[in-house]
């Protein structure tokens, strides 16, 4: 047992830590073949990216790419690949911005009406994904994608004046949810720490608690395995693909929850885009696990950041992709070299083993 | 394996961080006046369109005033907490003016300035808020009448198109230029208005929709068509130079002098150019001068603002009928609306 969780560990700490080490490497050589010192790019990042202001923004951000990896991890977990997140979020942000701008409640009911009816038609965009690979065999990523598309459309359609819109000057926006709805904010003397990161730990929390100490996590993490051994357990694999859609959207309706509750106040033309598809690699870079996929989001949220600040020194802030994209790679390439390492290790300790128990018997029998 | 994976997400953070604090070495930096700052919307600098405009007015300052400069670039999907940084960055190390490229910065622009009393701020496309913010629009439907103007006299088949990148109010304005401008000269041309998207940004960037919608109205008889949708533009121009005798019409920049645009120059009549630069430029200049504008400013045909390119010489047979509206817009005997 001891051994088996030597072995873990190694994987565990191994892959990560050789991943960043590779990513740094080879962002290194590209820095330098673009004939700049990457040394300085790091210290410039460290620098700008450790003050307190940074680090009210990187709170802020690292919130919403959680709550996203968090959605696409559960899928994840069950080996359902939801890319339908970016759509998911978007749909769900919008109206619930079109339900909190038509409403004045006080925020105490006001508040949690906008989150459910986020989570609510996230879980139910996503749900249409997990009814059609139940019942049409359709595969989830083709769909999942194709409904993004649909969200926009669906969005470009209402978010026009005289429909669900308003015109601001060359926006256009929902109405703006009632000052009693807006979320509270932890103040700092740099900026406001969006209240939101409360519920996006709770989530992180529920997540963790869900798939580990419950009967669902249980048959959700056994489907996620193998399909077939879960169905010869007792397991309805058909209802446990829908059900972790459904949750795995109403989580992706958490995702603009922070930008509508605490900064925008509305679903305009300017909202953000694309998160969904951050959340694809943090999820792969935390390993589905709320902590990793924390300090994923955190890293994430501290590029973000000092991209910026890297242009305004003379480099190129693509370099910033540039080393997200390693990470990525290599986080993927690092666990497949370290699973086969242990693996091997593991295979040739056994074998010793039994070899050794072999000539044991061989000298009793010669005893 | 829970606490395993806990630890090894430690490692990664501690490894990280590890590895970048050791490779700290040197280090500079200082503040006050050091020149323009310039935040640019999407697409950047090479955009071959807006951006590009703007940047021309900034290098010419640059070199004229023998002064420093910054410019950093939008990414995608950014918030306004992105956009706030920015412009925060470029005022807090002493960049004066700051300009902002573009509508997307109109609230953060207004916002920083409140906190930078002393520094001179910029929007381009939108109007100003605060004291020290010059907001600085132009006059596009007095360019898009003169587009007008020229695609009335050069249609064969009577009917002419206007595709709009997005359905707000900037674009609406080129609309309603553009269509007066054909009615003003030719009653009884029809005009086909059409919008790529009602208002999803990506309508400045999606070539492919502005191709497909152009060869439509190409094919229910349209000649003559001007595009208003930033990049999308040049999907149309493609749709065009496909087909003989029939013309495109450009915007923001001089088209005919794209170098991506360089194997369908012959079939851009014309193109209604937005001085982005001329603007830029004058409000380094006032800042230099130290008199900084401020307020709301319009660039408009008059003063230069907007204008209709000739590169080509295809419009050189009605050159003269221009040159007449022109004055007529600049002596105020005709005024053009800017909603349709």
């Amino acid at each position: 047992m001891k051994r088996l969780d030597r072995d873990k560990l190694i994987t565990a700490v191994g892959a990560p830590v050789l991943a960043v080490l590779a990513a740094l490497v080879l962002t290194s050589l590209i820095i330098l073949i673009s004939g700049k010192d990457p040394f300085r790019a790091y210290q410039v990042m460290i620098e700008f990216g450790t003050t307190d202001r940074s680090a009210v923004y990187i709170v802020n951000k690292s919130t919403m790419f959680f709550l996203s990896a968090l959605a696409v991890a559960i899928g994840f977990r069950m080996n359902l690949f939801n890319i339908g997140v970016d759509g998911q979020y978007r749909i769900a942000a919008f109206f619930a911005a079109a339900v909190g701008g038509a409403l004045s409640l006080p925020g105490l009911i006001q508040i949690p009406l906008i989150i459910l009816v986020a989570m609510g038609v996230g879980a139910i965009w996503a749900g249409i994904a997990g009814v059609l690979r139940t019942t049409r065999g359709v595969s989830e990523v083709i769909t999942t994608i194709m409904l993004n598309s649909i969200a926009g459309a669906v969005i470009g359609y209402y978010l026009t004046a005289g429909r669900l819109g308003e015109k601001d000057g060359n926006l256009t926006h929902t109405p703006n949810i009632p000052e009693s709805s807006h979320i509270f904010m932890f103040g700092t003397s740099v900026g406001d720490i969006n209240g939101f990161v409360v519920f996006a730990v709770l989530a992180g929390f529920l997540y963790w608690f869900v798939l580990n100490r419950t009967r669902f996590g249980f048959d959700l993490r056994s489907v996620g395995r193998s399909e077939t051994a879960a169905a010869a357990s007792g397991v309805d694999v058909k209802r446990m693909i829908v059900t972790s859609m459904v949750l795995s959207g109403a989580v992706a309706g958490l995702v603009g929850m922070p930008t509508l509750l605490g900064e925008s106040y509305n679903y305009g033309t300017d909202f953000p885009l694309g998160v969904g598809f951050t959340g694809i690699a943090i999820a792969l870079l935390g390993r589905n696990h709320p902590v990793g996929i924390a300090l994923g989001a955190l890293l994430w949220a501290f590029l973000e950041r000092t991209g910026t600040q890297l242009e305004f020194e003379g480099y190129d802030q693509k370099i910033v992709e540039v080393i997200k994209g390693i990470i990525v790679l290599c986080v993927v390439i690092a666990y497949e070299v370290v699973r086969r390492w242990a693996l091997r290790d593991q295979q040739r300790r056994v074998g010793e083993e039994l070899a050794r128990a072999g000539s044991n018997d061989k000298a009793e029998v010669g005893a | 394996m829970r606490r395993v994976t806990k630890i090894a997400a430690a490692g990664v953070a501690t490894a990280a961080l590890a590895f970048t604090s050791a490779a700290c070495s040197s280090d500079d930096s200082g503040s006050s006046d050091k020149g323009v700052g310039l935040a640019f919307d999407v697409g950047g600098r090479s955009d071959a369109s807006f951006n590009e405009s703007a940047a021309r007015g900034y290098d010419k300052a640059k070199k004229e005033f023998d002064i420093g400069g910054k410019e950093l670039t939008a990414r995608d999907g950014e918030t306004e907490a992105d956009r706030e940084q920015r412009l925060t960055s470029l005022a807090e190390a002493g960049y004066n003016p700051v300009i902002g490229v573009g509508f997307a910065y109109g609230k953060s622009v207004n916002k920083v300035a409140k906190d930078f009393p002393d520094t001179t701020f910029a929007v381009i496309d939108e109007a100003s808020q605060a004291e020290n913010v010059a907001g600085i629009t132009f006059a596009e439907h007095e360019g898009s009448y003169l587009a007008g103007v020229a695609a009335a006299l050069k249609s064969k088949s009577g009917n002419v198109g206007f595709i709009g990148g997005v359905h707000n109010n900037l674009i609406k304005k080129f609309e309603a230029g553009f269509v007066q401008g054909v009615k003003d000269t030719k009653p009884d041309v029809k005009v086909d208005v059409k919008y790529l998207y009602e208002s999803d940004l990506k309508g400045f960037q999606d070539p492919l929709r502005a191709k497909g919608i152009a060869e439509g109205m190409l094919d229910s008889g349209s000649d003559v068509i001007y595009s208003a949708a930033g990049l999308s533009g040049t999907g149309s121009i493609e749709a065009v130079a496909a087909q003989d005798g029939a013309w495109a019409i450009g915007v923001d920049s001089d088209q005919y002098r794209d170098k991506a645009l360089a194997d369908y120059k012959d079939s851009i009549l014309t193109s209604v150019v937005k001085n982005v630069d001329v603007a830029v430029y004058d409000l380094i200049k006032s800042v230099q001068d130290g008199e900084p504008l401020t307020g709301d400013h319009t660039f408009t045909l008059k003063d230069d603002g907007v204008s209709l390119a000739a590169s080509g010489g295809f419009i050189d047979d009605i050159q003269g009928d221009i040159d007449a509206a022109k004055k007529k817009i600049s002596d105020g005997e005709i005024t053009v609306s800017d909603t349709p």
